[in-house]
């Protein structure tokens, strides 16, 4: 054994962790990453499976989702269907990440390589996180939540808490903000602000719904027409929260939960491309330092590359195993190129990526993750050569023709196309359905429209009219929903009822 | 910089309050799931969890989606042979066409939901069926008791257990043993002194080195340790199961033409409940099928419950063989003898006196408990009015008539009474 080696054996201890951790780290310092500082934990797997089920959250309130996860996890793991994953990481600061005791000291050094400094300096750059999540205060609003919902439980029964939770996780994707930014969590003042907020927003609430007839002179100042809300809006849950006519002051409350988790997660949604890349490229270059320095064994190295080569895996399109595009695999590709073309670029990328060539590429790949969403990564650094490796080809299928068109392939002719369509591809606003709340029939009969904006005349699944229970169920009166093609004329329209006796 | 917890040791049942939550809120779904499993399973085989499936689309949780239709634009990988302008054929089942939107990436949506329920929760559901009371389940949920007895002593044992008299006896043998030899040289050299001082030689050199000897002897024998851990002794315990006995149980079942499935399967689950009552207060349980027509015939359990034949109804062929078989096999000095038997009412007329003497006089005289169900009795007939005359003057028999599973416990109200387990 050379006495440059941090360690021989598989076997792993809290004293060579130390000293992975301290030789990756101070690595990852000399490449110039930036990271909260790190909390590891170890894990057994059954605990693994505990944070799976919660997506992740250290501590969450509790739900028969949860549950069912737990169950379903267990099973396929015990089965030997799935593996587990080596790691969770928590965008937390300190950033938490769990490591699974079941693990070799090579896959423990790749999880604290991949985890707590490709993941971890990612959740710090990113502009999204920085904007969208509050590192410092997600685990004190998480302690917060559980108490909540626990105490309502108590107090209102589980029934109901749970009731409400269904509706609100069914629409926690309609639940954040796209563009405005959120204002800071923090448990104190969560709680501090808890009960006037809960007296003082019911009376706004009852003034907003008030049944005496208003008095003339402030009829006639009121047009008919008036809209409510005046412009659509496209956070549901937000808009539930504050303006559901019969929820009570904790229902909103526990709205208002599930809406600033769904917020927490939202940036992880829209970045998975660019986070799960920087990760598996950092975890990639410092073991390969590592070893270049004659700190790690060729044991070591067979088995990091082994699993390294696993997760970057894209599988061809008509292979059994092929389910869409891996985002390891890109990701880990995009910022090897860019890598490659700062430091030898030829003459395609002089002509594609003029301000790229010839730069520092630790600076230039520091601002690509600051800067973009996997949206705007694509179109912005996808180039001809990854188009090739990648052979992609861009489909179009339209309903009204009998065949799929192949659009693009990668050509000369094809290359932008291919990269916008791609890029397209990894917008959430394209993926998802997308649907705002459009007016109030504030002085008739109460009822809310939902208006579902088309893209590409795709229509609803077949979910919507379970869906439309919830909304009623948050709203309390009837709900409509049109689809709406892009010249504003309703093509479908669907209308939920509420049920007199369900409440109250 | 890092912090490294080791965090293996902190809870590990977090998972357990959102489990609970979750077969709350699926327990329709799963007591019919338990109540086709219990049909499946034999009669002593009551004591184990079970493998649960519950279809997969009553516990979606629903998102907007995208339907199919419209116009999709995708960008795969690997591509072969196609160049731009190709038209390809629409794959069967709409996968590539779908691809990317919510419907197919949840890939296993269709199958069923597998998961496995514990021993306990299994018995929970089974129990809420026959609508036990709580105190009841406890007992019959609860795993057997050990006791633990005294068995002699042991070296090694948790300091509460230390056994202080002992300990001080081998403490004392063993000072003993240890100082035997020197304390016989000293007498020797005492012996020698004073026998010496006799002569008045008691400044002499001789007389000085044998002082400087005893007190080294002195000393040596004060330094064997008062007590050592080599003294300690501990009182052995050993865990030994409650339950000692042995019980026989008997399922007398009609299955003349009269008695139906739903009939036969209200039966079983009254044989079950038994014989896991049995199970909690005996260690070894036998259990023997006769079942009757007009001639009664001992079967395995398999017959029992799933064979059917016609005929008239001659209960007293049961009891006799009953009871001969109680004379042969399981004589009462070793045995408890447990009897269930489940009927629809019939009996030939002339029978019944018959059965009430084999009761009276060959029966009852030796089993422990006799539980009788009338299963969806039309009116009480000559076998019923028997029994009820007979029940007034037994207390180890029991009758009741059941319309359903949820009445099966009141019969064994009586027998929990007698039996305080």
């Amino acid at each position: 054994m050379s006495d440059k080696w941090l360690s021989s054996g598989s076997d792993w201890t809290f004293e060579l962790l130390e000293k992975y951790d301290q030789a990756i780290g101070a690595l990852a310092r000399d490449f110039g990453l930036d990271t909260y500082p790190n909390q590891i934990e170890v894990i057994s797997s059954e605990q693994m499976i505990d944070a799976y089920s919660s997506v992740g959250m250290p501590v969450g309130y509790h739900h028969w989702s949860f549950g069912k996860a737990f169950m379903s996890t267990q099973k396929n793991y015990q089965r030997g269907n799935m593996g587990l994953a080596y790691e969770i990481v928590i965008n937390s600061n300190p950033c938490i990440a769990y490591l699974m005791e079941e693990n070799t000291m090579t896959m423990q050094a790749l999880v604290i390589a991949h985890a707590c400094y490709g993941h971890n300096s990612f959740f710090k750059g990113n502009y999204l996180f920085r904007t969208w999540t509050d590192a410092e205060a997600i685990l004190d609003y998480l302690v917060f939540a559980r108490g909540y919902v626990a105490q309502c439980e108590e107090r209102y029964g589980e029934e109901r808490v749970e009731l409400l939770l269904d509706s609100c996780h069914a629409l926690m994707n309609l639940g954040v903000d796209r563009y405005k930014r959120p204002a800071p969590l923090s448990m104190v003042k969560e709680e501090q602000r808890l009960r006037e907020r809960e007296e003082y927003l019911q009376l706004q609430i009852n003034d907003l719904w008030r049944t005496l007839p208003p008095s003339p002179d402030v009829a006639s100042n009121r047009k008919k027409s008036e809209r409510f809300p005046e412009e659509p809006q496209e956070n549901l849950l937000y808009f539930f929260e504050k303006h559901a006519p019969r929820l009570e002051p904790w229902e909103r409350e526990i709205v208002r939960i599930v809406r600033k988790i769904a917020q927490y997660f939202y940036p992880q949604r829209q970045t998975q491309i660019m986070n799960e890349g920087w990760a598996t490229f950092w975890h990639y270059t410092l073991l390969q330092t590592l070893y270049e320095q004659g700190r790690v064994n060729d044991g070591f190295m067979f088995e990091f590359l082994q699993s390294h080569t696993n997760v970057i895996y894209q599988p061809p399109f008509d292979h059994p195993a092929y389910s869409g595009i891996n985002p390891y695999a890109l990701g880990f590709a995009m910022y090897r190129d860019i890598q490659r073309i700062c430091t030898e670029p030829d003459d395609e990328d002089r002509h594609w990526f003029p301000d790229l060539v010839d730069s520092d590429w630790r600076e230039s790949l520091d601002f690509a993750m600051r800067n973009f969403k996997d949206e705007s990564f694509i179109a912005q650094y996808l180039s001809p050569r990854l188009i090739r490796e990648f052979h992609l080809f861009a489909i179009e299928d339209d309903d009204q023709e009998p065949e799929l068109k192949v659009t693009a392939i990668h050509n000369d002719e094809g290359y932008l196309k291919v990269r916008r369509t791609l890029a397209d591809q990894h917008n959430l606003g394209n993926r998802e359905p997308n649907i705002q709340v459009y007016s109030v029939d504030r002085y008739g009969d109460r009822s809310l429209t939902l208006r579902h904006y088309q893209s590409n005349r795709m229509p609803l699944g077949e979910t919507t009219s379970e869906m439309l229970k919830h909304v009623v169920r948050l709203w309390g009166y009837d709900v409509r929903l049109e689809s709406v093609d892009p010249k504003g004329n309703i093509v479908e329209s669907q209308v939920c009822k509420a049920n007199p006796d369900i409440r109250h | 910089m890092s912090q490294i917890i080791d965090r293996r040791a902190a809870g590990k049942n977090k998972s357990a309050d959102n489990r609970r939550r979750f077969l709350r809120r699926f327990r329709t779904q799963i007591r019919k799931a338990v109540s086709d499993a219990v049909s499946d399973r034999n009669i002593d085989d009551l004591d184990r969890g079970e493998k649960i499936s519950i279809p997969a689309r009553d516990l979606t949780e629903p998102v907007f989606q995208h339907g199919p239709g419209g116009i999709r634009r995708q960008v795969h990988p690997g591509n072969k042979e196609f160049s731009t302008g190709d038209r390809i054929p629409r794959p069967k089942g709409g996968g590539q066409g779908n691809g990317g939107s919510g419907a197919s990436d949840q890939g296993e949506g269709l199958d069923d939901f597998v998961f496995e329920l514990t021993r306990e929760e299994f018995l929970n559901f089974f129990f809420d069926d026959l609508a036990l009371p709580d105190m009841v389940k406890k007992q019959l949920t609860a795993l057997p008791d050990t006791k633990k007895a005294r068995a002699g002593f042991s070296r090694d044992g948790s300091p509460a257990n230390l056994h202080v008299v002992r300990s001080f006896r081998s403490a004392i043998g063993r000072r003993l043993a240890m100082g035997a030899a020197p304390r016989r040289e000293l007498m020797a050299l005492e012996e020698a002194l004073s026998q010496l001082e006799e002569k008045g030689e008691t400044e002499t050199l001789e007389a000085l080195a044998l002082r400087a000897e005893i007190e080294t002897l002195k000393k040596r024998i004060q330094a064997i340790p008062f007590i050592d851990t080599f003294d300690l002794r501990y009182t052995n315990q050993i865990d030994k199961p409650e339950p000692t006995s042995q019980a026989v149980m008997f399922c007398l079942m009609d299955v003349s033409g009269s008695m139906d499935e739903v009939r036969k399967d209200i039966a079983k689950r009254f044989f079950m409940l038994l014989h896991l009552f049995l199970t909690r207060n005996y260690e070894r349980i036998e259990v023997v099928f006769i079942r009757h027509h007009t001639v009664a015939k001992e079967v395995d359990e398999d017959d029992f419950f799933h064979s059917r034949e016609t005929g008239g109804t001659v209960v007293s062929s049961a009891l006799a063989m009953l009871a001969n078989i109680m004379d042969e096999r399981y004589p009462t000095t070793a045995w408890n003898i447990y009897v269930a038997q489940a009927s629809d009412g019939d009996n030939f007329v002339d029978d019944t006196p018959r059965c009430g003497k084999l009761l009276t006089k060959r029966i009852l005289p030796r089993v422990q408990y006799f539980a009788y169900v009338e299963i969806n009795a039309l009116s009480p007939q000559s076998l019923w009015r028997e029994y009820t005359r007979i029940a007034a003057g037994a207390d180890n028999f029991a009758l009741r008539r059941i319309d359903g599973e949820a009445e099966i416990f009141p019969v064994f109200r009586d027998l929990f009474r007698r039996q305080p387990a």
